[in-house]
């Protein structure tokens, strides 16, 4: 799920302003990694439960059909079989997004893409389960289909679904134009009247698969008594309660959501697609039932990001000052609304400060499965577009890409064309890391180009409610309801560390279940570091006020009198009496004598997620025998406000800058002419390996945000943001070629080459 | 279908089981030995997340029938460390976090000792190469390659 509206990055000023910190900014030792790399760490699919069943789905192989029929007693008749459901075993009358999510999770009267659930079985052995699949009988009626976003778009294009136009949408579009986003602001026309050159391009990148390596997983109990249990590997197991209990038509609060240990994410485990089938079935047999997708479920019918068609036009004075930039973006999201094409046009012109933009978004249905985020979704395809004109306006006019960006850069107080007035961001501090890092100066081979680009994403707050308990013997457990995806565990340890005033390693952090916290949104939007962070400091400084509480008790003065510092309750100062420094431990060894346990509590939902820049530099090299492009050097520069664990923040860079690299020259969804997914193994769908990829080199800035006491900005998605671009930019540098269609495989680089 | 007895070595202990024909040494592993280290990634051999050895070769255990195990000894990554002693790669992957979310850290555990176990000094193109069959999503690889070649370095120090 996209972040559902993007809150303005002027929250509270939070920001402390300290010089030293004791524990944040230390690389310590994740506390899972014992169990990451022991292989007893519990994930989607390692639970089991006693008497427990298998599911697997009945899934279509067209792209779009009436669904006739579903003829499902021979599957019945087979021995082990316990039961079965289609779309009659789930809540009816949902209106909105939980129709939207059940229509996805299992279909109602037509299969809107290949690998569309129609119906799921649940038996005494997956190997049962799948064998009963193959019995299920359905019988359709083919509809004509359409899987390209421009095709979508045509006036004779097969609607796919009438009656969901929003009133945005401008008069005489295709039903299948589901939403239309606009921007900007200035004069376009004396803008582009006022540039030396102007550039208009063409952009088309494909849908990449977030490709995380653990398939979705669940294990599911559900009484008909409406009370259930849920473990899956999930972004949100608080989203997977509300969504599930309205699917199979219960009371949230009667479904108890763990999350596992999570197998990556990438924003494609931000919803539902088993986990309500699992409850479903387990309701109809009065059994526990786990479901585990195969690798292919995953490719066909979980959400990769959208596929894009996008139009650019950027207007430059000959000594690199930009005048205008306009953007059409049209993405489709599958059979479903919510693509995200505004997204991707307030990200377009982000890291640029212009007197005239306009921005325009087109949400588009197509019989693909409905796409789910996916590491600043709609951002990665924007950057592409408008990087790539940015770059060849500063080829054309003989133009150093740094210095031209720094030229035009945004900074505070630059107003962005989706609206909002920037506090204090990183751009410029980015982009002069970049110009004086030695990448920029180290020399060329022959066929290799250099690349640079700029990123952009949001950040995000979010709902957020985290608990900390304090021990007798001085140590501290927290309980966050976000799931770690990265190390966060480590992180909240780090930031309570500081506050409390206790070592690291005396904090344990657990991602709590459904049961245990107030609601949680999910891990995304670059927002757990940030959000529930800033929850955690907040808790322990909770937790800190009771401490004191207790000494001023002790001592006999007022409680306003004792302050914290360095773990122990001191006296404010002379006149609060002279008194030893009582620490933690010696508080907490008597708390059951002096007032019961201590504790901490915050939630909220913060609105200050500082916005987050980044800028890549890449040196490609083509064959242009083969047309292959390697990726030689890589460097990655961003903005973390403060890096609370500078390894995992490295890792975030790393991993966003590698997921770009595969989407950028190798990913992509292949529809054969009869709208099914051709590429649905690992093999076909190839990310990069090992082998293809050098070390990424990354550099941290730190421009503190307002909106975190530490100053932390989400770092999670901007990474995945300049990639698409530099690397462009790189090809067009090593080959003099322009490829404005993604990914840039070997054949179409061939192709550009022999046409140049 | 009847199901098939086999007996054979898991990290050095003698074991029993009967499995389906259609069973890979992965099912097995998970779902009869409850030893779920080796994750399922893709069923088809390509993201190197199940990986053991048998007999000493690096395998994908999804692409090997339960039945084939038979008279084999297979290792794991829960057999790597030496009762509470972690294995220096297991201890270097923690102090590199060489590890994101996890799921792949089993295969690539299984699979980066059995390279040191040939070739004891990997050039970084070496290691690669071999763990070419071990997809990471969350990394882009730097700390993994890195954590390898510094256990490499640190381990031939040691003997």
């Amino acid at each position: 799920m996209a972040l559902d509206k993007v809150v303005p990055q002027n929250g509270p000023e939070e920001y402390e302003g300290r010089e030293k910190y004791t524990h944040v900014g230390t690389r310590v030792d994740r506390p899972d990694g014992l169990d990451k790399v022991t292989g007893r760490a519990k994930f989607g699919a390692d639970a089991h439960a006693p008497g427990m069943l298998h599911g697997a789905i009945v899934r279509s192989p067209h792209a779009h059909a009436k669904i006739l029929k579903i003829d499902t007693s021979k599957a019945e008749a087979l021995a082990g079989v316990k039961a079965v459901v289609t779309r009659a075993d789930f809540a009816a009358g949902l209106e909105g997004e939980d129709w939207n999510i059940l229509e996805n999770v299992m279909a109602s009267d037509t299969a809107l893409y290949d690998g569309h659930a129609l119906a799921a079985i649940a038996a005494t052995s997956s190997l049962i389960a799948r064998d009963a699949v193959k019995l299920v009988e359905v019988e359709y009626e083919l509809l004509p289909h359409v899987t390209d976003v421009d095709e979508a778009m045509k006036p004779d294009a097969p609607v796919i679904r009438a009656g969901q136009q929003s009133k945005l949408v401008p008069e005489g579009m295709h039903p299948n134009v589901v939403n239309y986003y606009e921007g900007g602001h200035g004069d376009m026309v004396a803008g582009f009247a006022e540039a030396d050159l102007v550039i208009e391009r063409h952009f088309t990148t494909e849908a990449a698969h977030q490709g995380y390596i653990e398939p979705h997983a669940a294990l599911a109990t559900l009484g008909n008594d409406g009370t259930g249990e849920l473990w899956c590997c999930t972004q949100g197991h608080f989203i997977v309660q509300k969504t599930c209990a309205a699917l199979v038509g219960i009371d949230t609060s009667q479904l108890r959501v763990t999350a596992s240990e999570i197998g990556g994410g990438f924003g494609g485990k931000t919803t539902v697609f088993l986990e309500p089938v699992a409850l479903a079935l387990s309701r109809k047999a009065n059994r526990p039932v786990k479901m585990v997708m195969s690798r292919s479920e995953v490719l066909r019918a979980t959400g990769p990001t959208s596929s894009a068609s996008m139009d650019i036009k950027i207007g430059m004075t000959k000594d690199g000052r930009i005048t205008a930039g306009k953007g059409v973006f049209r993405l489709q999201g599958g059979a479903f609304p919510d693509a995200p094409a505004g997204m991707a046009a307030e990200c377009s012109f982000a890291p640029y400060n212009l007197n005239a933009v306009s921005i325009e978004g087109y949400e588009v249905m197509a019989n693909r499965p409905k796409q789910a985020a996916y590491r600043a979704p709609g951002s990665p395809m924007a950057a592409f577009a408008v990087e790539s004109v940015v770059d060849e306006l500063c080829q054309t006019l003989g133009l150093d890409p740094i210095e031209t960006r720094l030229k035009n850069a945004s900074r505070e107080g630059t107003k962005a064309a989706y609206g909002p007035t920037w506090d204090r961001i990183g751009l410029v501090e980015c982009l002069e890391a970049a110009q004086a890092h030695p990448h920029m100066q180290a020399p060329l081979r022959e066929s290799e180009g250099r690349g640079v680009a700029a990123g952009f994403w949001f950040n995000h707050g979010g709902e957020t409610s985290v608990s900390l308990a304090l021990s007798e013997d001085g140590t501290a457990q927290i309980s966050v309801g976000t799931p770690d995806i990265g190390g966060s565990r480590a992180s909240m340890a780090l930031m309570a560390a500081e506050i409390l005033g206790i070592e690291y390693k005396n904090i344990r952090v657990t991602v709590a279940d459904t049961a245990t916290l107030g609601y949680n949104d999910v891990s995304h939007g670059s927002r757990v570091t940030y959000a529930s962070g800033l929850a955690t400091i907040n808790a322990a400084k909770d937790a800190v006020g009771k401490l004191c509480d207790r000494a001023a008790q002790r001592w006999g003065i007022d409680p306003e009198a004792v302050i914290w510092e360095d773990g122990c309750a001191k006296p404010a100062g002379p006149n609060a009496g002279q008194f030893d420094p009582m620490p933690l431990k010696e508080i907490t060894k008597r708390m059951g004598r002096t007032g019961g346990p201590i504790s901490g509590h915050f939630e909220a939902t913060p609105e200050g997620a500082g916005v987050s820049f980044g800028v890549h530099i890449v040196d490609a090299h083509v064959d242009r025998e083969t047309g292959k492009t390697s990726v030689d050097r890589y460097t990655v520069i961003q903005d973390a406000g403060k890096a609370v664990h500078p390894t995992y923040v490295e890792g975030q860079f790393q991993g966003g800058a590698a997921q770009g690299i595969g989407w950028a020259l190798n990913e992509e969804y292949v529809y054969g002419e009869d709208g099914r997914l051709q590429n649905t193994v690992f093999l076909d769908y190839r990310i990069p390996v090992a082998s293809d990829l050098p070390m990424i080199d990354t550099v941290i800035v730190e421009v503190p945000n307002p909106g975190h006491p530490f100053g932390v900005r989400g770092v999670g998605e901007t990474g995945i943001c300049p990639p698409l671009a530099a690397i462009a930019n790189a090809v067009s540098g090593a080959v003099g070629v322009r490829m404005t269609s993604l990914p840039m495989s070997p054949p179409k680089i061939l192709k550009a080459l022999k046409e140049q | 279908m009847s199901k098939i007895h086999v007996t054979t070595k898991v990290n050095g202990d003698e074991v029993e089981f009967l499995c389906d024909p259609r069973e890979t040494v992965l099912d097995v592993l998970r779902d009869h030995l409850n030893l779920t280290g080796a994750k399922e990634g893709c069923g088809t051999g390509d993201c190197g997340a199940c990986s053991v050895t048998v007999d000493g070769r690096l395998v994908c255990s999804c692409l090997m029938l339960g039945a084939e195990a038979e008279g084999k000894e297979i290792a794991t990554v829960e057999g790597i460390a030496d009762g509470e002693e972690l294995h220096p790669l297991q201890k270097k992957f923690i102090e590199y976090a060489a590890l994101q979310c996890g799921i792949c850290t089993p295969g690539i555990l299984v699979a980066a000792k059995n390279l040191l176990e040939r070739e004891p000094d990997p050039t970084e193109e070496q290691v690669r190469y071999w763990l070419a069959g071990n997809l990471c999503r969350c990394t882009g690889y730097d700390k993994i390659i890195r954590a390898v070649m510094d256990t490499a370095a640190e381990m031939r120090e040691a003997s």
